[in-house]
């Protein structure tokens, strides 16, 4: 690790505007990590707007009956929600923000392969997100289907659909054309040394997601048109009335939309394999296990879309294959857990904020994976489907894995990113408040969804009304540890002390360069000799 | 497993709550294991105890025996898993027969002797059948007590079958997101003893809809709404719910669409009648076609005038 680096030898790209001025300096700059932090902040308000849609169902189910609201705003609020949550947060998420912004440099490169084509997606991704949160407030009132659209009900209601649709579609090309860039760009883009087994595991994890981002999301988007038809010109692919079949609708969209939980997690699964090691000063334990697993998952993860559907009416071989497969696509990712933990053993192990994070990432990822088995094996799935322990399952993974993953990534790499340093005591304040309010909300669900209470429900019997208080408690302590969290970031962009070039002493390219790094990130492109999370 | 279900009430519910308590078991174990092997490396290798990290890059046996180790437990989770859902796929020969009926928020339950009930009234230890119909939408029908759930497909009568264990009253859902009432839609399972649901089931008459003969028409008529779970969708003061309101309509022009053509229609009887009996052959303008689905041979034609006091009575 050669300790040369010069803190501010060169403007960095926040000052480097390209003669652009206010907000131009944002939105016509290629800058892969400009980009980077325009999807940041996008996300970042739809977020808001999301936890608040999530507050007030949790304020609808504090107690049986109407709280605040009705059955129909119900309905609503967790489609949007849904909407919101995974099309416009989880699924661009981690590759959009960290991904734009780390690829390139951890890669050795001064950007991504096509930097025009990058600035275009995330216009696509602004148009196709003005559209769902359109359809809140113009037509028939905000769509009440839930965020997967079921037929044939999403073709009866009168509510505005179609908006909420057509954002999607839109969305799911803002993917594809990142998937496809991220994708050249690793292969092409490389610095010289930089073999495929000596890239850091994050561009690994970004590798997998591309090629599921290319490959699925098409899926989606025919299926998604096949809803238009069926809404605008009253087809029936998807009507019993007309020869067609709802449940065919159910497959196209997991086909998609199941592969679609792998692009929310691996990046993370990367994020977390940066932090551990540079915390516990030592190499990552068996790359190239994690790695084979992260392509197993990418791989394996295609053809288990199934185990959405066990109560569908499927063939028993049928359910005995997906069943089968659930199992096994949970291997690899409890060997990236073994490996985790493995990598902190005899480690020289530093208490700074994003391990926090990461450990206990560690901790309610393993929860939603093991939840995850419930699901996945045939008895038990009957009567746990469509209850409220799918939501606590998936909270667990998507937003226990993927959320604080990308809490811990900002903290990781908020230094990098604006040359500063949020307040530690802040943090993590704000990260034990977080902790102790999610797992008071999801906790409980799982309970109640065993219990036999039915998701999606406005209203309860008084038998589940306990653990639904704990639950919409938890809520409120949640919110307060993020807004906490998310006020001290803010804060420390513009007033936090100057940080160094490799505050953490991290191992990996983007700790080699200036904090924040220049325009072109490296003066000279390095080469490679060594492999990735060498301490020595 | 816990209380709402006696561990007889269905013939799954041994196998089932097996394979829960395995996978539970063994993720327990997992979850506490790692984690608290992960919280004694962070406090053992903490900075200021342990300064100098011991490098290592990996261990292939290691690999190997956390690959094939939870790959082995994942295979007997599996086999549990499938062995519980087995029995649920083929229904016995000697099973009796009850069509399960869901619309809208609602279920109806039909018996082999034309007996038609609201909740489902089942004799105990003897198998029995549901052939799911679902009318409009998807619904899914569970019994969280019997562990049973089987989704409720438009143009696809499916099966699902169980043998109850225990006299007694059980809730039974609607799981599958179906529109405005959805967490309106449950209703109950009811237990019988064998002597007394044979007796249960031979009086077809007490279960017509309540009707009073002391009543005013116009008071019965909303009794008949109410049984058939009209007011789901339409109010009687006047506010829009997922249909029109029964007040302010009767004798009134109306505009709707039909076969694709607007009109003008009065309401009067012959149009009531219709709207019930066929209700996608005119679309009142600003409500959707295809939610409310016809009642013929639900509702009789002197139900429906009694029906049409009650909206008449509306408006004096
Ligand atoms: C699932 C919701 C739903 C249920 C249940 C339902 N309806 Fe309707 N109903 C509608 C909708 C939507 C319309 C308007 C569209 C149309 O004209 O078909 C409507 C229209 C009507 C109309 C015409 C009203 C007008 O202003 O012209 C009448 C009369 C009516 N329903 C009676 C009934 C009766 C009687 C029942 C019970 C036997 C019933 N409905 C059950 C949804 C429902
Ligand atoms: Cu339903």
């Amino acid at each position: 690790m050669s300790e040369t680096v010069k803190q501010g030898a060169h403007k960095s790209y926040l000052e480097e505007t390209g003669g652009r001025k206010g907000i131009f300096k944002w939105i016509l700059s290629t800058d892969h990590k400009r980009i980077g932090l325009l999807y940041l902040y996008s996300i970042m308000t739809w977020f808001v707007i999301g936890v608040a849609l999530g507050i007030m169902m949790k304020l609808e189910l504090i107690a049986p009956g109407k709280t605040i609201m009705g059955a129909q705003a119900y309905n609503a609020t967790f489609t949007v929600h849904g909407v919101i949550m995974i099309f416009l947060i989880v699924i661009p998420g981690l590759p959009a923000v960290f991904g734009n912004f780390l690829l390139p440099i951890q890669i050795g490169a001064k950007d991504v392969a096509f930097p025009k084509l990058n600035l275009f997606s995330w216009y696509i991704y602004v148009a196709g997100s003005i559209l769902v949160v359109a359809s809140l407030f113009a037509g028939g009132g905000p769509p009440d289907t839930g965020w997967t659209f079921y037929a044939p009900y999403s073709f009866k209601t009168g509510t505005n659909m179609l908006p909420a649709v057509v954002g999607a579609f839109v969305l799911g090309f803002s993917s594809i054309l990142t998937g496809l860039n991220f994708l050249v760009t690793i292969h092409r883009l490389r610095a010289p040394g930089m073999t495929f087994m000596k890239m850091p595991v994050f561009p690994w994890t970004l590798y997998g997601t591309a090629w599921i981002q290319l490959l699925a999301t098409p899926i989606v988007g025919i299926t998604l048109l096949m809803v238009l038809g069926e809404r605008i010109f009253n087809i029936g692919f998807f009507d019993p009335a007309k020869g067609g079949d709802p449940i065919l609708y159910q497959h196209l969209f997991w086909i998609y939309s199941h592969p679609a939980v792998y692009i929310m997690i691996l990046p993370a699964m990367g994020a977390i394999s940066e932090i551990i090691p540079t915390f516990s000063r030592k190499t990552i334990f068996g790359y190239r296990f994690i790695v084979i697993s992260t392509l197993a998952i990418a791989f394996v993860g295609y053809f288990v879309w199934g185990h959405h559907m066990f109560t569908s009416g499927m063939s028993g071989t049928a359910l005995f294959t997906f069943s089968i497969l659930t199992f096994i696509v949970a291997i690899p990712s409890a060997i990236k857990v073994f490996n985790w933990v493995a990598t902190m053993h005899q480690g020289s192990i530093l208490l700074k904020t994003p391990f926090m994070w990461a450990a206990s990432f560690i901790f309610v990822f393993l929860i939603g994976g093991l939840t995850g088995l419930v699901l996945g094996a045939l008895a038990t799935n009957v009567h746990v489907h469509d209850t409220a322990f799918v939501v606590g399952h998936f909270h667990f993974i998507v937003f226990g894995g993927t959320g604080f993953a990308f809490f811990g990534a900002v903290h990781y790499w908020f230094p990098k990113i604006y040359g500063r340093m949020y307040d530690e005591s802040w943090a993590k304040t704000g990260w034990l408040i977080f902790f102790i309010g999610y797992l008071a909300l999801y906790g409980p669900m799982l309970y109640l969804g065993i219990k036999g209470m039915p998701r999606r429900y406005f209203d309860y019997l008084p038998e589940y009304h306990g653990p639904n208080i704990l639950s919409s408690l938890g809520a409120l302590v949640m919110v307060s540890g993020f807004l906490i969290i998310l006020i001290n970031l803010i804060r420390s962009a513009r007033h936090g002390e100057k940080a160094e070039a490799n505050p953490w002493g991290g191992t990996n390219l983007e700790w080699q360069i200036s904090s924040p790094p220049s325009l072109e990130n490296f003066d000279e492109i390095p080469t490679i000799d060594k492999a990735t999370y060498k301490y020595d | 497993m816990y209380d709402i279900s006696p561990e007889n009430a269905s013939n799954f519910v041994a196998g089932v709550d097996l394979a829960f308590v395995i996978i539970l078991g063994v993720s327990v174990f997992f979850l506490v294991a790692i984690t608290g092997v992960m919280i004694y490396f962070i406090r053992k290798y903490r900075r200021d105890k342990h300064p100098k990290a011991i490098q290592n890059e990996g261990s292939l046996k290691l690999e190997l025996i956390w690959t094939i180790i939870p790959l082995l437990l994942v295979l007997v989770m599996f086999y549990f898993g499938w062995m519980g859902w087995k029995p649920m796929k083929t229904p016995p020969e000697d099973a009796m027969k009850v069509t399960a009926i869901a619309r809208m928020w609602n279920f109806k339950f039909e018996y082999e002797n034309g007996k038609l009930t609201d909740s489902l009234y089942v004799p105990v230890n003897q198998p029995v059948v549901l052939d799911l119909k679902a009318l409009d939408v998807l619904h899914s029908l569970y019994i969280p007590a019997f562990r049973v759930k089987e989704d409720m497909v438009p143009g696809n009568i499916k099966q699902m079958w169980f043998i109850p264990g225990q006299v007694g009253s059980y809730d039974l859902f609607c799981t599958e997101y179906c529109g405005l009432d959805h967490s309106y839609m449950y209703t109950g399972v009811r237990v019988m003893a064998e002597e007394e649901f044979a007796e249960w089931m031979k009086d077809t008459t007490a279960t017509a809809p309540a009707v009073d003969e002391s009543m005013t028409p116009a008071q019965q008529g909303f009794e008949i709404l109410k049984s058939n779970g009209c007011n789901a969708c339409h109010s009687s003061d006047g506010s829009k719910l997922v249909g029109p309101s029964y007040r302010g309509i009767w004798g009134e022009t109306q505009e709707v669409t039909t076969a694709g053509e607007k009109r003008e229609i009065t309401v009067d009887e012959e149009y009531i009648r219709r709207s019930i009996y066929d209700p996608n052959a005119d679309i009142v303008d600003g409500f959707n076609k295809g939610l409310m689905l016809s009642y013929e041979g639900l509702v009789t034609e002197e139900e429906i005038d009694l029906i049409i006091e009650y909206i008449k009575s509306l408006d004096e």
